[in-house]
């Protein structure tokens, strides 16, 4: 055991932090204790796959895309929840990381419709999707047979605002967190079943309009697959006419309530798309309400928002 | 109730009768919660506060219905107030509970066992149950293998409509009949010294066969010194992990906590594992007075039996036992006279679940919660159950403390071999004349105890299981290798919990590597990726080769198994390639 040496720093607001150091890739990263792996990761420069992760919700640690090298460590480590303790060392591209990152990806991908899974999953902001991290480690998804067992689930359309096909669904928990203690508290969705059976769902699989939803679209919000999607999105998809770079993004505030929650309205073609909220946003930290999330067709009289 | 939304199904009376019984048998009174809950609002606490309660009052309704109804869900989601996708997703978990529909008739479910040994028995049994116009399910190993042959068939467990569950060979113990113990009274016997000759049943003959001597010598020796005799013994888990007990004891009772708890592990699902079964059925008091032990030595007062639904018989025991040492004073405050010292003892029921004997998961269970096991650290002995200190031991591991506390950790240290100290139980089965659990002091080869339990029937023994599912396949090379935790670590193979499955030379033995990749497959928790899905791969790929050279293949298995050992959250994905890469080696599949 090393001494560890207690290192101070001024955080942000002012308060007086206590360091930790762990070697990245053989570079020292002092960190904020109570941090993790991740976050020193994310300070040294290293881009981290993640899937499961968010910065807005309680590690979960389930996608094991984000493992690392951890010296002393019988097996690799969840870099997302672990904890970084003095003078810990770290390898984030040994072949054992690179080797569980990869078949990661391929055992996601050949179960799961990844298609759209298209946002940053990275620990940096506008980092490299889940197709860049395939390329990055070489996944090769054609070496399991035939036809591997997948997901195999239906799109379901139950209202107007938006749609679960939980065959792009890897079972990342995000939405449940959200749903649940990390947002919500409302907890109209939950994992069901078992092993490769598991799935998110209300119970007995009751229709979303008959479940304890409440429509504040939080859990659409964190889906990193666009397994849950709003239904204008869906639509302009289904069509052939979602064309995301086109989009443009303008930041307001809801004027529902007095409560003061940052909206993104995602506009195409002069009509708003999608609302979303900024993450690092001290009100919402990305979460909002029906109203805000939903409730813009004051703004646009000529979209129809009754139930098919 | 304001903040719960519950669909308009509503229990029938039977329902809602039963899941109150089922609460008020552990203390939770269904109407008194559901009126203070009318003056508390909202809270991730209160959510918990009663949660435990979930897997008893599930229980119940599936005893009652032959299912979770939708209107039973909800009575007992308002009751515990727990939000009913929360409870469903728990009752979907499990393999006694029935989510789908309602079952077409009123039968009991017939569970036949699937696994090696019973596996080359189970289609027959199966094909004849159905004729019978039996509801079937194919269960995973029912912890029973010593009782499965070519006469009686593979092990059976009757799950009960609106009656107690059972199992056909407990017939004779329900009679009375003590159980026959294969292996001859020795004098050297000491973890089973008195199954099969103290009457189960009672605390008479428990005591008055040396029981609770050990607890009075606890008492003497104070808790600091009971936990350095159980460190000097140098005993390790009987679970599977082999981790010193002692080292366990010392961290929980160093933690803080104000409340700690005392954990048995008697989930039991081990592919091949019954000798926790033989204990508890037969010698229910040993494994109480060990467990007051373990809570007066760390500090907890409370203690819980986590034991696996499919046991009815040990389960009823442990509860009666439990009952009659409270009303002796063996248990609850100032118990044996030690005034200062209270330990009280519930036993919870798992559901049908291999997971949930993982040590976590089975917090997570017990909680009420679906059993996924958690990330390590922080450790149970900081944060077990209900995050409180906790000392979670296999039964026999606790057993064996009766004898270190009575006669020495120095003593015991003495037995056995270099880095394995004292008595181990192994469970026989498979192609051997006499199946059944034998207790042995640590030294004997796999051979000798194969002869111990009558030698191999059948024809010449080709390969042993050793250590379960979990395990790995030892061939001929390693037939005379002992039984010790070191020869079996250098030999890259382990004990496992115990157990010693041998097949002969006429097994199909691509037969039983698909049935553990399925074991796998069906028992993976599926909160993991390289689990969920390995798991599922190496099914797959084991039905795709099947017949074949596995020549191409054996780079994927590699693949996915070095996933799975590094990646995975537990134990489940970390070994459950182990079997079946054993058996590629051992030239048992993919060679011919
Ligand atoms: C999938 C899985 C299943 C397990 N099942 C059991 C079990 O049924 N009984 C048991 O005692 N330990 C089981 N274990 C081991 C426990 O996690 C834990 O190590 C053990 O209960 C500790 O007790 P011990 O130190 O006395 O062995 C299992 C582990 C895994 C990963
Ligand atoms: S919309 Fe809101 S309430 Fe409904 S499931 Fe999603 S997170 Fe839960
Ligand atoms: S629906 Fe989306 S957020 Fe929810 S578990 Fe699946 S992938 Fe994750
Ligand atoms: S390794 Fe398997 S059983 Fe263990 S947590 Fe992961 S999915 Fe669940
Ligand atoms: S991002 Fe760390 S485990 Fe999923």
């Amino acid at each position: 055991m090393t001494a560890v040496e207690s290192t101070t720093a001024k955080s942000a607001n002012g308060m007086t932090e206590t360091l930790v150091t762990i070697q990245v890739d053989g570079r020292p990263v002092s960190i904020p204790e109570g941090g993790t792996i991740l976050d020193a990761c994310s300070k040294a420069g290293v881009s981290t796959p993640t899937l499961c992760y968010a910065e807005n919700l309680t590690p979960v640690n389930v996608c094991r895309v984000c493992v690392v090298e951890v010296e002393n460590s019988r097996t690799l480590v969840p870099s997302c929840s672990r904890v970084a303790e003095e003078g810990m060392v770290v390898q984030t591209d040994s072949e054992r990381v690179r080797h569980s990152r990869k078949m990661v990806i391929e055992f996601l991908d050949t179960s799961v419709d990844l298609s759209q899974t298209t946002a940053p999953t990275s620990n940096e902001a506008g980092g490299r999707n889940l197709a860049d991290w395939a390329a990055e480690y070489g996944a090769d998804s054609s070496r399991y047979g035939p036809a591997p067992q997948t997901m195999d689930e239906e799109v379901k359309i139950q209202d107007n605002l938006y749609i679960r096909d939980y065959d792009k669904c890897v079972l990342c928990y995000k939405c449940v967190e959200a749903c649940g203690d990390d947002a919500q508290h409302t907890f109209a969705i939950a994992v069901s079943g078992r092993g490769f059976g598991a799935r998110i769902s209300t119970e007995f699989d009751v229709s979303l309009p008959d479940s304890a939803c409440v429509y504040c679209g939080n859990c659409v919000a964190v889906c990193p697959t666009n397994a849950l999607q709003f239904k204008t999105e869906f639509d302009l998809r289904e069509a052939n006419n979602w064309r995301e770079e086109e989009q443009s993004v303008t930041r307001t505030v809801c004027s529902y309530c007095g409560v003061g929650c940052n909206l993104e309205l995602h506009v195409q073609d002069d009509t708003i798309v999608k609302v979303t909220s900024p993450n690092d946003h001290s009100v919402t930290s990305g979460h909002l309400c029906i109203k805000g999330r939903f409730g813009w067709q004051y703004v646009q009289p000529t979209i129809q928002r009754k139930p098919s | 109730m304001a903040d719960l939304h519950l669909t308009a199904d509503r229990a029938t009376t039977a329902e809602s009768v039963a899941v109150d019984a089922a609460l008020a048998a552990i203390g939770v009174d269904s109407a008194l919660v559901m009126e203070d809950e009318r003056l508390v609002r909202g809270g991730t606490h209160r959510r918990h506060a009663r949660r435990h309660a979930l897997l008893p009052a599930l229980h119940a309704l599936q005893t009652e219905s032959g299912w979770i109804s939708p209107g039973g869900l909800n009575y007992v989601a308002e009751v515990l107030q727990v939000p009913p996708a929360e409870a469903y997703g728990v009752a979907s978990f499990y393999e006694m509970f029935r989510v789908d529909e309602a079952p077409g008739h009123d039968d009991d479910v017939v569970h036949v066992c699937v696994d090696a040994p019973c596996l080359e028995f189970a289609e027959a049994k199966i094909a004849s149950l159905e004729a019978e116009g039996k509801h079937v399910h194919r269960s995973p190993c029912l912890g029973q293998c010593d009782r499965a042959n070519a006469n009686d068939g593979p092990a059976l467990f009757i799950q009960g409509r609106q009656k107690a569950n059972s199992v056909p060979a407990d017939a004779p113990s329900l009679a009375g009949e003590l159980w026959p113990l294969p292996q001859k009274h020795e004098p050297g016997l000491k973890l089973l010294k008195r199954v099969g000759r103290v009457d189960p049943t009672s605390l008479d003959s428990y005591v008055a066969m040396d029981g609770y001597k050990a607890l009075a010598r606890a008492f003497e020796l104070g808790a600091e010194q009971v936990i350095e005799e159980v460190a000097t013994s140098g005993l390790m888990g009987r679970g599977g992990a082999a981790f010193p007990t002692g080292i366990k004891w010392r961290g929980v009772a160093g933690a803080d906590g104000e409340q700690k708890h005392i954990v048995a592990n008697a989930d039991e699902s081990e592919p091949g594992t019954f000798k926790d079964r033989t204990i508890m059925e037969n010698d229910p008091f040993a494994l109480i007075e060990a467990m007051t032990i373990a809570g007066f030595a760390v500090g907890a007062t409370k203690g819980w039996i986590y034991i696996r639904g499919e046991y009815p018989l040990a389960t009823a025991r442990l509860e009666s036992a439990i009952e009659q040492a409270r009303a002796a004073g063996f248990l609850g405050t100032a118990i044996a006279g030690a005034k200062s010292i209270s330990f009280d003892l519930e036993v919870r029921r798992g559901a049908g679940a291999y997971i949930c004997g993982e040590e976590t998961a089975l917090f997570n269970s017990l909680e009420g919660f679906r059993g996924e096991p958690r990330q390590k650290p922080p450790f149970p002995t900081t944060h077990g159950l209900f995050q409180q200190p906790t000392a979670i031991n296999n039964p026999e591991t606790l057993l064996n403390v009766l004898d270190i506390v009575t006669d020495g950790g120095a003593a015991y240290a003495a037995s056995g071999t270099e880095g394995s100290n004292g008595q181990k139980l192994f469970c026989l089965s498979g192609h051997v004349t006499a199946p059944g659990t034998y207790e042995v002091e640590f030294g004997p080869t796999l051979r000798e105890m194969i002869d111990v339990a009558g030698g191999v029937t059948g024809g010449e023994l080709k390969a042993v299981l050793l250590g379960g599912a979990a395990g790995s396949f030892v061939g001929p090379d390693l037939f005379d290798m002992p039984l010790t935790m070191e020869a079996t670590r250098a030999a890259g193979a382990s004990l496992g919990s115990g157990v010693i499955m041998a097949f002969n030379e006429h097994t199909d033995f691509e037969a039983v590597c698909i049935r553990i990749a399925e074991f796998f497959k069906n028992e993976s928790c599926g909160q993991c990726v390289p689990c969920r899905v390995g798991a599922v791969r190496q099914h797959e790929l084991l039905i795709r080769s099947k017949g074949k050279v596995m020549n191409g293949e054996l780079q994927l298995l590699e693949d996915m198994d070095r996933v799975m050992k590094d990646a995975s959250i537990c134990g489940l994905g970390h070994t459950a390639s182990t079997a079946v890469r054993s058996a590629i080696s051992l030239g048992l599949i993919g060679a011919n």
